[in-house]
């Protein structure tokens, strides 16, 4: 059997999905047995366009992006977005709620006609998705779990139950009883619930799960005394990018 | 001299984000020497306006994967600064050690990684896994040691969770504290080795004097925290930084370049050892030695050994903050200082591992974020890295096309930019030759 042929991408965002890749460490080299990486800028000098998987970070958030990407989907056979930034919109998403036009007043003044710069999308606004790893960054072992996956032509899984699952499972004491606002409720699992494991709040960088527990969330800020607005920070941090056919509490 | 010359390296490969070379000679006249930026704005200062002060710390990480602490720390510095909040000595000093290792991590991906392929004849670390599997395997190892060091103390390797504004969510156990003395004693004989390896690599003779910024402090080699010095002569605190470093628009461009006594700076690892280097530790000073790397320092090249004597410093610096964090006890009770909101302004200036990092916020009196300006390192040393292009490309013009290409890239990739970072506000730049 081939290796298969992989490319590496990054749109627009802080390359930290593309770092945890160079962060597997004892397992890079495994990986680099095992695939063919024809494209990692960040990496590797040498690039080419004949690739079948497409891994691709970040958001779509200039024109520049959306020819690139529009480019990648045809030649890979497979598209995996990497990270939340590609799979939701993630920080870049909150540039749209203060206005893509203001933004490039703000920062650029009466320079702003040389920018270009479009309001944020995650990369399946464009093109179809095949699978997503999840997250801000993604867990390193998600990341090989997805492409062992694809190398063996298995469906990747990935968990589509609330972090609130993960710590239970753990016995983490709940955000809330800690006097601290939480996303778990609503939000995808499977990064084993890492920031209410260090002692703080869920901000859904993995996205919501498919069918969220609206009143499950309702009723936690109901015991707490809190309102929707306070955690609308925490909500849109990461999921400000509107999507039609996304659900959202 | 070559009479017509025209190269363009789209896009510069092994450096964080994308930037482009360019350089066109013609009829032995250097018509342009671009080092073109066309990486997607981010704007961070409009995400930031409006947003809720325990917030920022949490955005701005997400500037730079690579860098991730650095903008952690910059941020709640000056969300410290602008309330006031005095974090405890325990506090400080696992900030100062995660510090550390977020530098040990970047310096050695750039050293091992990113650097050292050019100067073993390879495109990437890929096939130095077959021809050099010793260095690749020491480089895993640092790397390991030192993200696990941040998982430890952050709760990630990356985006840190622990480190917020006042000071940590959740402190190290005795245990883990123990587990990272170990870990950091077990890279020295990897570090030995490296320094056999890098002893045998030749830097380009290349030598431009520049001024050279960083942080300084009486006690330590300044990372977290200090005063910004210039090697020309003066030193300023942090709260002044806009008294002395200067922003401006330049022709043809999006982007601004910075200027502080002369029309470019340099920041960075060989900034910081220019400017600090007594208070390297010893080792890290006999290493230094060992590689030929002495003060003052005008070679951009060496920027590459200043990076791994100041791993060799971060590992002996580290064990010393260990030691003194266990012998006063671990205290749950100073994990974290009070914390009350008011209106006011703070500046935070750390030094990333690409050099001098500034955020700076103003507040109103109910913690939200009014106005915010950050300046990245890779912005300060754009206009000393085409001032550097503009003299190195006379002294190799007589070389093949493919020569010229690798030794302008190297000179590029050994500042190791961070593309991501300085496109916070940067589209498009060109130098005006």
């Amino acid at each position: 059997m081939s290796k298969p042929k992989v490319g590496i991408f990054g749109l627009t965002g802080c390359g930290g999905c593309q770092l945890e890749i160079l962060n597997l460490e004892d397992q890079l080299l495994d990986l680099f047995a095992a695939i063919d990486i024809v494209h990692f800028t960040e990496a590797i000098t040498e690039h080419s366009d004949n690739y079948d998987i497409a891994l691709i970070e970040g958001s779509v958030a200039t024109k520049h992006d959306l020819e690139r990407l529009e480019h990648i989907s045809k030649i890979a056979k497979v598209i995996v977005s990497i990270g939340a930034c590609s799979g939701i919109g993630g920080v870049n998403c909150l540039k749209n709620l203060y206005g893509v036009e203001k933004a490039k007043e703000l920062v650029y003044g009466d320079k702003k006609e040389w920018i270009d710069a479009i309001e944020t999308k995650p990369i399946d606004e464009y093109v179809k998705v095949d699978y997503y790893i999840r997250g801000c960054p993604p867990n390193r072992s998600e990341i090989v779990d997805v492409i062992r996956s694809l190398i063996v032509g298995k469906i990747p899984e990935i968990p589509n139950y609330p972090v609130c699952v993960e710590c239970k499972r753990l016995g983490n004491t709940c955000m809330y009883d800690l006097g601290k606002t939480c996303m778990g409720v609503v939000s995808r699992a499977g990064c084993g619930a890492r920031c209410p494991s260090a002692k703080s709040g869920c901000e859904a960088c993995r996205g919501f799960i498919d069918d969220p527990n609206v009143n499950a969330q309702k009723d936690l800020l109901a015991k707490y005394n809190l309102k929707i607005e306070d955690i609308m920070g925490m909500f849109n941090l990461y999921n400000a990018c509107k999507k039609t056919d996304r659900k959202t509490i | 001299m070559t009479e017509n010359l025209n190269i363009e390296v789209s896009p510069i490969s092994r450096v964080e984000g994308h930037g482009d070379l360019v350089i066109d000679v013609k009829n032995k006249k250097v018509e342009e020497l671009i080092m073109r930026i066309p990486e997607s704005p981010r704007f961070f200062e409009a995400m930031l306006v409006g947003r809720n002060w325990s917030e920022p710390s949490h955005i701005t990480s997400r500037i730079c994967g690579i860098c991730s602490v650095a903008h952690t720390y910059a941020s709640i510095k000056a969300t410290e600064t602008a309330f006031g909040v005095k974090p405890s000595g325990q506090t400080l000093k696992l900030r100062k050690l995660i510090f550390h290792h977020e530098c040990v991590q970047s310096n050695t991906l750039h050293v091992y990684f990113l650097a050292a392929p050019d100067f073993l004849g390879a495109g990437s670390v890929v096939p130095l896994v077959e021809t050099h599997p010793d260095v690749v395997k020491i480089a895993l190892r640092l790397k390991q040691t030192a993200n696990e060091m941040v998982r430890i103390i952050g709760g990630r390797a990356v985006h840190p969770i622990t480190t917020v504004v006042g000071g940590f969510t959740k402190i190290p156990t005795e245990e883990e504290m123990l587990k990272m003395k170990d870990m950091l004693k077990s890279t020295y004989p990897d570090l030995e080795k490296s320094l056999k390896i890098l002893k045998t690599l030749k830097m380009p003779e290349f030598e431009r004097e520049t001024e050279y910024i960083s942080l300084t402090d009486k006690k330590d080699y300044a990372l977290y925290d200090g005063d910004i010095k210039s090697s020309d002569g003066w030193v300023i605190d942090g709260q002044q930084y806009l008294t002395k470093i200067n922003e401006k628009v330049v022709r043809h461009s999006t982007g601004k370049h910075c200027w502080a006594s002369r029309d470019s700076f340099l920041v960075g690892a060989l900034a910081r050892f220019n400017n600090n280097y007594d208070k390297l530790s010893d080792k890290a000073k006999t290493y230094a030695a060992e590689l030929g790397l002495k003060i003052p320092c005008y070679n951009t090249f060496m920027n590459n050994f200043a990076q791994f004597v100041e791993i060799i410093h971060s590992i002996d610096d580290s064990i010393k903050l260990i030691d003194e964090i266990m012998e006063a006890g671990l205290d749950e009770d100073k994990a974290m200082a009070d914390v009350n909101i008011k209106a006011g302004r703070g500046v935070g200036v750390v030094e990333a591992p690409r050099g001098l990092l500034i955020h700076d916020y103003t507040y109103n009196n109910e913690g939200n974020v009014l106005k915010a300006n950050l300046i990245i390192p890779t912005n300060m040393n754009y206009a000393n890295i085409e001032m550097d292009m503009d003299a190195y490309l006379p002294l190799i013009i007589d070389k093949s096309e493919d020569e010229i290409r690798l030794a302008m890239e190297m000179l590029i990739r050994a500042y190791d930019p961070c593309i991501s970072c300085s496109t916070h506000f940067l589209n498009v730049k060109l130098v005006n030759k």
